[in-house]
């Protein structure tokens, strides 16, 4: 069994805002095993991209305010870390790439610039030597012509190479962690191609952790081994990635892939459609928070909030009803 | 559904838009952007046609130019049977009538300083169909139609979520009764679970006002779901069009063939099971397109003859039609 490199625990994030506290996060809790891809899958605003930058401590205070958890990584609390001390570990041992690839790159600089950066700063490595090793992690990505294209500029760089040099930046201090925030969204199917098939090939090579959120679960099911499904704010269904696609249990994991057609479908059917919105958290929930669109629901489901619990072997379910037979689970 | 007759409502006949490029102090013109470079096709009556392709491959300027957004550089657009290009002023403003569009992104498309009954009941004021009253009254019932609460009528687009909003977007292109409505990418910029919504929605209303749709996105397993056949584009050329069950079974250009195995699919034995083609580089300028046939440069099987001369868009078998110098 590997071990478990990264621990969070009864993680909670909320945001200030003009009209009120947003509980974007609820208490999560999860852990990363040594070398496994996590998929973390949800709707937009259900927390999982929040959950990952509380983590890495990159939640703009104010609004934002971590008030509640632990994350532990080799043997510290990342949340209880100084400014300077968890500076060491970002990017270094824990990197993170982004969405769109075109705003998370200084446009003045160039790109060999960009990449010498950690280099130096994290590795203490000289300009010449800084400059080498970037020129090997573009070609490592899949660039060609690496050194002359050091020099260039990103906007001479199409969306899947710009990627390409997002992920090149993020491997640069060897980390042991990586956290990708839906990196292929803003790419052509073709392009996702090529982004996912290298990610697999790079996590084999350099032996990595990988996080991969994702709003797809087409995607984090060609990648990942275990899965997490998020919403409104809280984990509701854990498990691995065969099991989560064979059996899901959770009412709104079953809508989810209920309402995507599938290429391999085999007759056109009406597509399953959950009613009404994710809701927006200005109180944290005391009863189930899916239980509005449930069509599941009983009266527990409105008064309490179920936790966490174990349905099949590393399979962990958030939900007072068996979705199997329709009654509430004993 | 109902296509079963063959009645062509739209005939689109190699449609060309080049947007010039000026350069210099006198501003001459030294190229164009081919976004559409000669497309042929029907569009039959009560059908969904899927228009896929990746961005920049002219699938959005082909549905604004069948509309006549754009003036085309060339080619012919007849819907029943009436030679769009031709026509101006009132003769094209009563057929605009007929044809609707519904937009990507549902934040962007509506004015946020109408409310929904003013955004709703516009265009029956611009073309004159209705006045005072009625106009308020058509607005509940087209409110109902897309599932919408008729009170909602004042309120603005800001209190809506984007679900919502692209209903807003809906009752607005159905608001003159028309035959035919481009959709453009109409559910890329929402939700999964509120994507099912719409596409629901969409299908519900073809169905109750036998509307044809020509359905454009990239998101090439809800093309299939909604789709009674399929184009593909690439670089603003047609590379394939078939039957919907046709296409994905039996894909005959390599440009298809690369993009139906790079869709992944929410099945993780399924997905492991699959071959994929994993295509080299980016989608090349449309601007400086290669030689011959566009897909050469990315294509797995390439020969000498693609470079040298573009392949005819043919009709290999009944109804499937494709685009390549190497299928037989």
């Amino acid at each position: 069994m590997p071990d478990t490199i990264l621990d969070v625990q009864g993680l909670e994030t909320i945001f200030k805002t003009p009209d009120g506290t947003i509980h974007a996060v609820n208490g999560v809790s999860f852990g990363l095993k040594e070398g496994e891809t996590l998929g973390v899958v949800g709707e937009s605003g259900c927390g999982k991209s929040v959950t990952m930058l509380s983590v890495l401590g990159l939640i703009p205070n104010p609004p934002g305010k971590v008030i509640a958890g632990s994350a532990k990584f080799a043997g510290r609390d990342l949340l209880k870390m100084s400014n300077d001390e968890i500076r060491q570990v970002r990017g270094a041992q824990i990197s993170m790439i982004f969405q769109d690839p075109m705003t998370s790159l200084n446009p003045v600089l160039t790109i060999g610039r960009q990449l010498e950066e950690p280099l130096m700063l994290h590795l203490g490595m000289t300009k010449k030597q800084a400059s080498d090793r970037a020129a090997e992690l573009l070609s490592m990505v899949g660039i060609p012509n690496a050194k002359d294209r050091l020099k260039d500029y990103p906007h001479q760089y199409s969306g899947g190479m710009r990627q390409r040099v997002m992920i090149a930046m993020a491997l640069s201090c060897n980390p042991q962690i990586l956290i990708a925030d839906e990196p292929t969204t803003a790419l052509d199917v073709t392009i996702q191609a090529q982004i996912m098939d290298l990610v697999k090939r790079l996590r084999q090579e350099l032996g990595m952790a990988v996080i991969w959120i994702t709003h797809d679960l087409g995607v984090v099911a060609g990648l990942a081994q275990r899965v997490i499904v998020m919403y409104g704010g809280f984990i509701i269904e854990e498990a691995l990635v065969n099991e989560l696609y064979a059996n899901p249990t959770h009412p709104y994991t079953i809508g989810l892939l209920g309402s995507l057609p599938r290429l391999d479908a085999k007759e056109r059917t009406r597509l399953y459609s959950i009613e009404g919105l994710p809701p927006v958290l200005y109180q944290k929930p005391k009863a189930c928070p899916f239980a509005p669109r449930c069509k599941w629901a009983m009266e527990r489901c409105w008064k309490e909030n179920p936790a966490l619990e174990p349905v099949a072997p590393e399979h962990r379910v958030a939900c007072w009803v068996d979705t199997k037979t329709g009654r509430p689970r004993s | 559904m109902n296509a079963n007759n063959n009645e062509v409502l739209l005939r689109v006949e190699d449609l060309k838009m080049h947007f010039p490029i000026y350069r210099g102090v006198f501003q001459r013109q030294v190229g164009a952007v081919r976004a559409v470079d000669g497309i042929t096709f029907d569009v039959y009556r009560g059908e969904t046609l899927g228009l896929v392709g990746e961005s920049g491959c002219g699938k959005s300027t082909a549905g604004r130019t069948i509309l006549q957004l754009y003036k085309p550089t060339s080619g012919n657009v007849h819907f029943e049977g009436v030679d769009l290009v031709r026509l101006k002023g009132e003769e094209m403003r009563r057929m605009r009538r007929k044809m609707q569009m519904i937009f990507q992104d549902p934040y962007a498309s509506l004015n946020p300083r109408m409310t929904v009954g003013q955004l709703v009941g516009e265009p029956l004021m611009v073309h004159n169909v209705a006045s005072g009253a009625e106009i308020a009254e058509r607005v509940a019932h087209l409110l109902e139609v897309v599932n919408l609460n008729p009170a909602f009528a004042t309120r603005y687009p800001h209190e809506f979520s984007g679900g919502q909003r692209q209903r807003i977007g809906v009752a607005r292109a159905l608001a003159l009764n028309p035959s035919f409505i481009i959709c453009d990418e109409p559910i890329s910029a929402l939700d999964v679970s509120i994507q099912a919504q719409v596409v629901n929605l969409l299908e519900d209303l073809q169905e109750q006002f036998n509307l044809t749709y020509l359905f454009i996105a990239h998101d090439l397993s809800m093309v299939r779901h909604i789709s009674k056949r399929v184009a593909v584009m690439y670089l603003g050329v047609f590379v394939e069009l078939a039957d919907r069950d046709e296409l994905y079974a039996n894909p005959l250009h390599p440009y298809t063939q690369a993009l139906l195995s790079a869709v992944p699919i929410p099945d993780p034995i399924a997905d492991a099971k699959r071959k994929r083609t994993i295509l080299e580089g980016d989608v090349p300028s449309p601007a400086n397109p290669p030689s011959g046939c566009r897909f050469r440069t990315r294509c797995p099987i390439a020969q000498p003859q693609c470079a040298e001369s573009r392949p005819e868009f043919r009709e290999v078998q009944p109804g499937h039609f494709v685009a390549c110098h190497l299928v037989n």
